[in-house]
């Protein structure tokens, strides 16, 4: 299967052309070039996932792990060694086909929605560059190889938030994005020394003898990995770059901070999940409650947020919640070494990432069509654009949790997973489910129903969006609504073998009551045009609402503690030092030369004969020198 | 005796000798056409030489004619640098010698400098004093005549007086410290010589007066004064080979004398040498900082260079002829860009070598201004670029053999080096100017040079395999 590193290549190759002929390249050149690429790499990555499972168990009943092309980069010893290749097991594979059906699915919908933008190639290019970083990312053989493209995809988020590099917002987003997961990162490398330290290599399944003295540090390492995992992952306290990140064009929200990037933390996990759950079981439940925690927070913040995208953001950091809670449950006690959680945390990752970018597109037609981000300016837009609604709804009520759509399979098997570990787990997470309803459907009526906004609508009436951004709605509302019905466990599970999902009925009942009870309270609060329950509501808790609304004040905090404890008593202080004392010792440096540089000027005469002098004389003085010694 | 040894271990001289020879006949018989294609035939003939001795056939260190002739892998290393630098100083040459007024005489320029270049290649191999002296002096008189080669020019012919009457000087007393080693030793042989070495006070005098001798051609304090004028006057193209190449082949030479030969005095040779190393850096850059003509600059800054290379020179270990043989590389590949700009520009403006003239030089000839930024850069040590390597190997040399303070003072100095470094860069980049050096095409043949020292200020840092491939050869001495 070596064809699989033309899967990084070809992106690779993409960015550069488009990225070095820029605007020499017609837009429509550009776009067309990127997402036929895009298209090959996607048919690549289906041909790679069809061969792989077909090719079927190895003995142990098990998924065999394939390196099918490595190379030796940077050796540092005999047995320490970075490697540059690409690892094929069920997990990559199922990231394979994720990131590039998403990417392709954006590419298509980019051309209509990013038409006469200035910068339309470079646009592109950076889509190729972050789906080249995210699939290399996925297909790592190493935790170093991963670090690397790990930071590249960093990098193109940062370039793709900053696309309207004119706009303040921006180009504040953009930093906040960089600098907040760069600093996640920065534990993330602290983790992978101390990992390479102490086993000696930086491969995914060190040998078991070479652990054995690493124990101790084992948790420790893997601890920090997960801040940097948290980081990309957006976890509290260090989500405040995602819901600002929504400043880049909608379509790289969806594929960035929607369906790929964010979950790296979650990818990372469940990577490193035999060591996790072998060597640092606390460590995983921590994860747990930094996952459920977080769900709750954004799940609440989502209720009351009006921006559309905002909604959306907070949604993705809660639902990504769920899966770090799905990975954070496990026990070696599980059947499957854990198997259950691991599992439902991967399929959500897979539907996830299909119905959120169809949230996110579907909310690109929607700002299209209106021009705004506030859901003020939309209201009874189901007329207007009937394609978008059904999608939209139909995304809805996957992410509600209704069956038979995909996100009722993997809730369901999550929550399952919860009950598993313990009862308030399980009761914490079912009540962010019927959250997670109750605020898909105050965003979905506050689009498509409720008063519409007569004035806006006047000037300029809401229109259906062109072919090129509908048809990948159709294609991944087609996708949510098969989607659950995969028997993933086959495919992907925590130790190879095979996993039967079945659905205990106990939990399925109870989750899909909570979540009818959620689109139910919405309905009737949001449904009508009037919405008195809603505004009264906030009227009464106004104290929560405006709380809610600026998330807790969690970036307040973050200025106050920059600002005021790190810039004002440890960053002026440092300055002071260095304009005073440092810069003064050079600025002494710099006036004692000039000094003697003046005296000593006499010396290059350019009488000859003195040199002569001069040279004899030196001669004679440094042996005198040498003989008093 | 068996007379392939000679072929077999000599034939880097051999070849240089056929070099020069047929160098000098061409002259003589070539046609119109012929002299036309003079250049290409010599940078033909010299790459062709290059590549037939740039690396050791053998491994082992072996002497021939009685142990007048020493044979060393380490010595094919530098040999093959010493003709690399002089290829890049004829491929930078080529306009100048264009013009009318030495277009007649073009021969004789590449003859003398294959000349010094065989001498230098003799004195590297040298085995005994008198082998060592000679190619000294095949070094140093052609020289003089290079220096002197626009001799109707008031400031070429005031240069090379001024040289040929200082080597002289220092030959005199270099000579005369080698004949109290005989008197003493009662040998030339170097390898004889050391049983006899005791480190008398006369032999300390001694080994004073014959280390002024190289101290000279490496140019360091206090026996530099010519240099200023000497690189000022001299033309642009010799300037850049007295800088980097002859200096390169003294303090080579240097260090194996010193080790080999003067070992039972090692402390006082390492004392003398922290004398000179700190004189050298710190006198040469407290001048280069009020220089205003960008050729005496960069003889102030090749002096202070000459310094940093002593630093290798002192710590007196394979590790530090390696960073010695590495750090001349890397030297050569800065600063023959750095000439080969001011050659080129000097060309093409109507000589003007001032600092001042280069203001605003980005926006009229931004291709140069930015060759001659890598190359203050990586004089200047400045990571990523490979100066900063070889500073780094330098620093580390010295430092592992106890230097520390030393070590301290070269750094210092190099925080003052920047500033002077930096200047350039300033008034290239920073600097207004209503009239400008007006933007000019440069020949091909210097363009080709100045793409080579690019490559090499940038790729010679980041290749880790150089310097393990010097250090393969650095055992022995």
């Amino acid at each position: 299967m070596e064809y699989t590193i033309l899967i990084l290549l070809l992106p690779l190759l993409s960015f550069i052309l488009t990225g070095l002929l820029g605007t020499r390249l017609k837009p429509v050149a550009a776009g067309t070039f990127g997402t036929v690429v895009t298209g090959i790499v996607a048919a690549l990555s289906y041909w790679t996932a069809f061969s792989y499972f077909s090719a079927g168990r190895n003995a142990e009943g098990v998924f065999p792990t394939i390196i099918p092309w490595n190379t030796e980069w940077l050796p540092f010893n005999s047995n320490l060694q970075i490697d540059l290749g690409i690892l094929l097991d069920p997990i990559s594979v199922m990231m394979l086909v994720v990131i590039s059906t998403v990417s392709f699915m954006v590419h298509i919908y980019s051309f209509g929605y990013m038409k006469g933008e200035t910068g339309f190639q470079r646009y592109y290019s950076f889509l190729s560059l972050f789906t080249m970083s995210m699939l290399g990312l996925v297909v790592a053989t190493n935790i170093f190889q991963m670090y690397i493209f790990w930071e590249l995809v960093g990098v193109s988020s940062y370039l793709l938030i900053g696309f309207y590099y004119t706009k303040k917002e921006a180009i504040a987003a953009s930093k906040k994005a960089f600098i907040v997961t760069r600093f996640a990162d920065l534990g993330f490398l602290i983790g992978i020394l101390i990992y390479g330290f102490y086993t000696g290599s930086f491969s995914f399944t060190p040998d078991s003898a070479v652990i054995g003295s690493a124990k101790v540090f084992l948790p420790i390492a893997l601890g920090l990995m997960f801040v940097g995992g948290a980081g990309k992952s957006a976890m509290f306290p260090l989500h405040i770059w995602l819901p600002d990140a929504m400043e880049g064009p909608t379509p790289v929200s969806a594929l960035i901070h929607a369906a790929t990037m964010v979950v790296a933390g979650v990818y990372l996990v469940a990577r490193m999940f035999p060591l996790f759950i072998g060597y640092a079981p606390e460590v995983l439940h921590v994860t747990a409650y930094v996952g459920a925690f977080t769900a709750l927070y954004a799940a609440i913040v989502a209720c009351v947020q009006s921006d559309i995208k905002r909604v959306l953001a907070f949604s993705t950091i809660s639902q990504i919640g769920f899966m770090i809670v799905a990975l954070g449950v496990c026990t070696s006690s599980d059947p499957h070494e854990g198997g259950l959680g691991y599992m439902a945390s991967m399929f959500h990752l897979f539907t996830h990432a299909m119905f959120k970018a169809l949230l996110f597109l579907g909310a690109g037609c929607i700002i299209h069509a209106v021009h705004s981000n506030e859901m003020s300016a939309m209201g009874g837009l189901r007329k207007y654009m009937p394609v978008t609604h059904v999608t939209f709804l139909i995304a809805c009520l996957a992410i509600a949790g209704i069956w038979p759509l995909s996100g009722f399979f993997s809730k369901d098997e999550i929550l399952a997973a919860c009950f598993g570990f313990s009862p308030v787990m399980g009761w914490v997470m079912t009540f962010i489910a019927g959250l997670t309803a109750f605020y898909m459907f105050r965003l979905y009526y506050g689009i498509f129903w409720g008063k519409e906004n007569k004035e806006l609508h006047a000037e300029h009436t809401p229109h259906e969006a062109p072919l090129t951004m509908t048809i990948p709605l159709m294609f991944l509302a087609a996708v949510t609504l098969a989607a659950g019905w995969i028997p993933f466990g086959e495919f992907v599970s925590s130790n190879g073998q095979a996993y039967h999902i079945h659905i205990d009925i106990k939990v399925a009942a109870v989750s899909l009551c909570v979540a009818a009870a959620g689109i139910a309270i919405a309905t009737w609060m949001y449904m009508r045009e009037d919405r008195k329950v809603a505004d009264g509501l906030a009227t009464r808790f106004s104290g929560l609402h405006k709380a809610a609304y600026h998330r807790f004040y969690i970036d307040e905090i973050y200025q106050f503690i920059t600002h005021r404890i790190i810039f004002a008593c440890i960053s002026t202080p440092i300055a002071w030092f260095d304009r005073h004392v440092v810069d003064g010792f050079m600025n002494m440096l710099a006036w004692i030369s000039n000094r003697i540089s003046w005296a000593i000027k006499g010396m290059q005469s350019g009488y000859v004969q003195r040199y002569g002098i001069w040279f004899l004389g030196g001669a004679l003085g440094i042996a005198i020198v040498l003989l008093l010694i | 005796m068996d007379y392939s040894a000679i072929f077999s271990y000599m034939y880097t001289e051999i070849a240089l000798v056929g070099v020069t020879a047929v160098a000098l006949i061409y002259d003589l018989i070539a046609g119109k056409c012929g002299r036309r294609a003079f250049h290409g035939v010599i940078c033909a003939l010299l790459l062709l030489f290059i590549a037939g001795t740039v690396w050791p056939y053998h491994g082992e260190t072996a002497r021939i004619f009685g142990g007048m002739y020493i044979y060393s892998p380490s010595y094919v290393i530098i040999k093959s640098i010493l003709a690399i630098g002089t290829l890049l100083v004829f491929l930078q040459a080529d306009s100048w010698l264009r013009k009318e007024d030495t277009e007649f005489k073009r021969g004789e320029f590449y003859v003398l400098t294959l000349s010094t270049l065989l001498g230098m290649d003799f004195m590297i191999s040298a085995g005994h004093f008198m082998m060592f002296f000679i190619g000294l002096e095949l070094a140093s008189v052609p020289m003089a005549c290079l220096v002197a080669f626009d001799k109707y020019k008031h400031n070429s012919a005031e240069a090379g007086a001024k040289y040929i009457l200082s080597a002289l000087f220092a030959s005199g007393l270099m000579l005369y410290g080698i004949s109290f080693f005989y008197g003493t030793t009662g040998t030339l042989y170097f390898d004889d010589m050391t049983s006899g070495i005791n480190g008398s006070a006369l032999q300390i005098l001694a080994m004073v007066f014959f280390f002024t001798g190289l101290g000279f051609k490496i140019s360091l304090v206090p026996f530099h004064l010519w240099t200023a004028d000497t690189y000022e006057g001299a033309p642009t193209a010799v300037t850049s080979y007295l800088s980097v190449v002859s200096k390169a082949a003294a303090a080579f030479a240097l260090m194996v004398v010193l080790i080999k030969v003067f070992a039972p005095m090692t402390e006082y040779w390492q004392m003398l040498l922290y004398i000179v190393t700190v004189l050298s850096i710190t006198v040469a850059n407290l001048f280069a900082i009020r220089q205003k003509n960008l050729k005496r600059f960069l003889a102030f800054s090749s002096i202070s260079q000459a310094g940093y290379i002593m630093l290798a020179v002192i710590s007196g270990t394979p590790y530090g002829m390696t960073s010695l043989i590495y750090y001349v590389l890397v030297y050569m590949v800065a600063n023959m860009a750095a000439f080969g700009v001011i050659s080129v520009i000097e060309q093409n403006s109507g000589g003007k070598v001032g600092m001042d003239d280069y203001n605003g030089l980005y926006r009229t000839n931004p291709k140069l201004a930015i060759v001659m930024m890598l190359a203050v850069f990586s004089l200047a040590g400045i990571p990523p670029f490979a100066g900063f390597f070889s500073k780094f190997f330098i620093f580390a040399a010295a430092f592992e053999q106890g230097f520390h303070v030393l070590v301290f003072i070269a750094l210092i100095n190099t925080i003052i080096s920047l500033y002077y470094y930096m200047l350039v860069v300033k008034a290239m980049f920073i600097n207004p100017n209503d009239s400008p050096i007006a933007s000019f095409r440069s020949d091909n043949s210097t363009r080709l040079s100045l793409l080579l020292c690019l490559a090499g200020i940038l790729v010679l840092g980041i290749a880790s395999s150089v310097f393990d491939g010097i250090n393969l050869y650095s055992f022995g001495l």
